[in-house]
């Protein structure tokens, strides 16, 4: 079966999403990510979306379940590398991700997701759960 | 520069096959690059929507010209069970299949015309144009 890898690095857990993605191979990573965090006792994920053209409504709410359930399961979720025309169109789709956290490069979002494993955030809130 | 085809909508595959010849359409017209994610994006949520309620259908791409402008419509054709309430549909946040309920709404702010006509019992068209 056609799967996205996921690579292991420390306690993160990297997918690059380079294939435009049918509606299952999106529900398969979303149950691959979530096993592979508990299997691996990840504390953070990062996605790279730069390959991605588009991301609508289904691709949208994969993330955002991905997010949800990765902070369940005592990980952070970074996406990275959002094209700038995605973002417009996503906006004005009216999906705004919340709750997902964003950055813009690979290093920028793996500095977050260190920094967050420090007890911070990275954004300046406390966490509450450490 | 093809005028005129039409593909069908009946699996998950098809939804990528569709995004794929919309984009190819777009780039032909002419369209900037957020105008392309625009279009391939409502496509692909009129395609899903066309598979969750339609059970399956077609989409006819038309390239169009008025006036000077160049445009690219389509129209997602179903036999289903037809939308009762076309309001309802059209609000932010309605779904009837567990998803985010912006397949519809979000497809229309994407578009620069939007047309839906649905019969109970008959199915439902959706039409999408969007200009240069």
């Amino acid at each position: 079966m056609e799967r996205i890898p996921i690579l292991k690095m420390n306690e993160f857990l990297l997918v690059s999403i380079q294939v435009d993605m049918h509606d299952r191979l999106a529900m398969t990573l979303q149950d691959d990510l979530t096993h592979r965090i508990v299997r691996d006792r990840a504390r953070g994920v990062l996605i790279d979306i730069s390959s991605l053209e588009i991301v609508d409504s289904f691709i949208g709410r994969m993330i955002g379940n991905i997010a949800a359930m990765s902070r369940v399961l005592d990980a952070e979720t970074v996406v990275v590398g959002m094209r700038p025309a995605v973002a417009i169109t996503l906006v004005e789709l009216g999906l705004s991700l919340p709750g997902v956290r964003t950055s813009l490069s690979v290093d920028k979002g793996m500095e977050l997701l260190r920094a967050s494993l420090r007890g911070g955030n990275g954004n300046g809130h406390l966490d509450a759960r450490r | 520069m093809p005028g005129d085809e039409k593909l069908p909508v009946r699996s998950s595959h098809d939804i990528v096959v569709v995004r794929q010849v919309v984009r190819t359409w777009a780039v032909e017209i002419g369209f900037n690059l957020v105008e392309q994610t625009k279009i391939v994006t409502a496509a692909s949520e009129l395609a899903r929507n066309t598979i969750d309620h339609g059970g399956g259908g077609t989409v006819r791409l038309q390239s169009l010209s008025y006036g000077g402008r160049a445009g690219l419509r389509l129209t997602f054709e179903d036999k289903g069970p037809g939308i009762p309430d076309l309001n309802l549909a059209l609000k932010d946040g309605y779904t009837t299949a567990g998803g985010l309920g912006l397949g519809l709404s979000g497809a229309k702010r994407l578009s620069n015309e939007f047309d839906i006509e649905s019969r109970p019992g008959e199915g439902t068209r959706v039409t999408i144009t969007r200009w240069k």
